[in-house]
């Protein structure tokens, strides 16, 4: 897999959103040239991620719908590499627990998910805001 | 949201008629099961055979109405799951949590002595 893919998007801050850019990572999974596992989960995957993590960025936003979620995807040889930029207060990503099915919580398996997928999930301050940083090689 | 609702005897079922159950629409569910709670409706089932995408913020709905349903002696069970669906009941373990079906007239069924 030797192609090179860069998305850069700009969304309001709105969940009526998160379908679009599902969507656009669905397309992209199923556009790649040379990928020899299992396309149809790599595109629910990659369709899930994007949602998680937009839909967390709009969550830690400081006033709903008054900003915009940046979201990069690029694919540079064997590395997928989504980045989603929030403009929000943040959040500590080493605080977050793994959910206990049993305890029945409705809240907190969005991180837990990303992180179940991809393989390696960072959240970094920037000047204006946080970046999710989310790296996967694919076979 | 979507969603179709058909009382059949003491029993709801819930038709979820939309693609995606996400963030976007995950509270309007959780909202109409609240609601069906209120009216004493504490054994239903919610058939998922036409979503295609379920996010944790749509697993997180349908947690809350199993709770609620369970704290009223009552019963919330699924059905018609899609592959990538039961995929994410899997990754959370939340299909040791539910009574899942391969559809509706299965979930039905199973609350007839």
């Amino acid at each position: 897999m030797s192609e090179r893919i860069e998305l850069d998007i700009t969304l309001p801050t709105e969940t009526r959103y998160l379908g679009l850019v599902g969507q656009i990572g669905e397309s992209m999974a199923r556009s790649l040239d040379r990928f020899s596992g299992d396309r149809e989960e790599l595109a629910y995957h990659i369709n899930l991620v994007l949602t998680e993590a937009m839909a967390n960025a709009i969550q830690h936003a400081k006033k709903p719908n008054s900003a915009e979620v940046r979201i990069t995807i690029s694919l540079i040889r064997h590395k997928l590499i989504i980045k989603v930029y929030d403009q929000g207060k943040g959040f500590d990503l080493c605080t977050l627990s793994t959910p206990d099915a049993a305890c029945l919580e409705e809240h907190g398996r969005g991180i837990f998910i990303i992180r179940t997928i991809m393989d390696k999930v960072i959240y970094r301050k920037l000047k204006d805001g946080h970046v999710l940083e989310m790296e996967k090689t694919l076979h | 949201m979507n969603i179709q609702v058909n009382e059949q005897g003491s029993i709801v079922l819930i038709s979820v008629e939309e693609e995606r159950l996400d963030a976007h629409n995950s509270t309007d569910l959780k909202t109409r099961l609240l609601s069906l709670f209120e009216d004493g409706k504490n054994n239903m089932v919610i058939n998922l055979e036409g979503v295609r995408f379920v996010d944790s913020s749509g697993l997180g709905a349908l947690v809350s109405g199993f709770k609620n349903a369970s704290a009223r002696n009552g019963s919330l069970k699924l059905a018609g799951l899609q592959p990538q669906v039961q995929s994410m009941f899997e990754l959370t373990r939340l299909h040791r949590v539910f009574e899942i079906f391969p559809n509706a007239e299965d979930a039905l069924a199973s609350f007839q002595p």
